[in-house]
């Protein structure tokens, strides 16, 4: 787990780096604007590789307009389908003029998921900075959603429904404080899952060499193997905390909506 | 008692909640076996709502975690 360092115009040592440096941010391109950094780095190059994938990936699958789609268009209409069931039967009705964002946060997680199984590659959503800002905009949006359509009504949300008077001075300090765990919740959830789930890949990955060098070359076959499984459960990690973070901003749509 | 000695005994102790989680995640997938079972029909909607949960409960698992690792590496 130690960084070896190259000699002076020695030969070149292969570094080797510890399961923590995959979450390093690197600048590609390093610009800054009165003092603040705002380099393009290896973080915003899979940003920008989601959204390519994500655009390519809908406007050329329905580019066909076929009435009984083939593969590509059928993967396409159910990524919406999935969607909007997911919206109509969390929100109702009244939930589909936020379709788009609903849509577009869901497709952004899943795919800077996906993406960054890929060898090499760097997962966005790794970084409590990423989907912090992810959760908080939910937070705020969902508020204000709350706030602009019940006004000064939307604070009876913290008044849970048939609480004798008595309780209530208990039971709002604890409605409140659990409403604002909420972005606290949603941005670590996904953050711990990603980060987890690269470092043990990396850590098996990581004994490979050593077993493989003790025993001819067979004992690396294990972890090879544990990492082939580690893959496959990612996979579904990606797509479940995709689904899980879209399916919470729903409900808490629902709520700010509906409040009760 | 040195720093790091007490680092190492508070991660360890921090991950003694992970039990409940383990607990959790089985009651949560019991629940879905038996509930399917009674009527299959139901899978489709029963299914999301199981997912749903286990992410949840796994969630906790993880807030464990970050805190083990927090008292480890800070």
């Amino acid at each position: 787990m130690s960084s070896a360092e190259t000699g002076a115009g020695a030969e070149p040592v292969a570094e080797a780096h510890g399961p923590l440096f995959q979450f390093e941010v690197h600048p590609i391109l390093s610009f800054e604007i009165g003092g603040v950094d705002l380099s393009f780095t290896n973080s915003s190059l899979f940003m920008v590789a989601t959204f390519v994938v994500v655009s390519v990936f809908l406007t050329l699958g329905v580019k066909s307009r076929a009435l009984v789609p083939g593969r590509w268009q059928s993967m396409a209409e159910i990524a919406y389908e999935f969607i909007a069931n997911m919206i109509r039967d969390n929100v109702g009705s009244e939930g589909r003029r936020f379709f788009p964002i609903i849509f577009s946060l869901f497709m952004f997680i899943l795919f800077g998921n996906l993406l960054g199984l890929l060898p090499y590659a760097f997962t966005f959503t790794s970084h409590i900075i990423v989907t912090g800002v992810l959760a908080i905009s939910v937070f705020i949006g969902v508020t204000l959603v709350g706030l602009f359509r019940h006004g000064f009504h939307f604070f009876s949300f913290f008044v849970p429904a048939g609480v004798p008077s008595v309780m209530i001075p208990i039971m709002v300090p604890i409605e409140v404080i659990s409403y604002l765990s909420r972005p606290v919740s949603l941005s670590i959830r996904l953050f711990a899952n990603m980060m987890a789930g690269h470092t043990m890949l990396k850590v098996f990955a990581g004994f490979v060499v050593p077993l493989g060098a003790a025993s001819f070359g067979f004992g690396g076959i294990a972890p090879i193997a544990m990492d082939v499984a580690l893959i496959a459960f990612e996979l579904l990690v990606a797509f479940l905390q995709a689904y899980v973070f879209t399916v919470l901003t729903c409900l808490y749509l629902n709520d700010a909506i509906h409040l009760h | 008692m040195e720093l790091d000695a007490a680092k190492m005994i508070g991660a360890g102790l921090a991950v003694i909640g992970l039990s409940g989680v383990g607990a959790g995640i089985g009651a949560i997938f019991a629940s879905l076996i038996q509930s399917i079972a009674r009527n299959p029909s139901a899978r489709a909607q029963v299914f999301p709502l199981g997912m749903l949960g286990f992410a949840l409960v796994e969630a906790v698992a993880l807030y464990a975690l970050l805190i083990s690792f927090l008292i480890l590496f800070t």
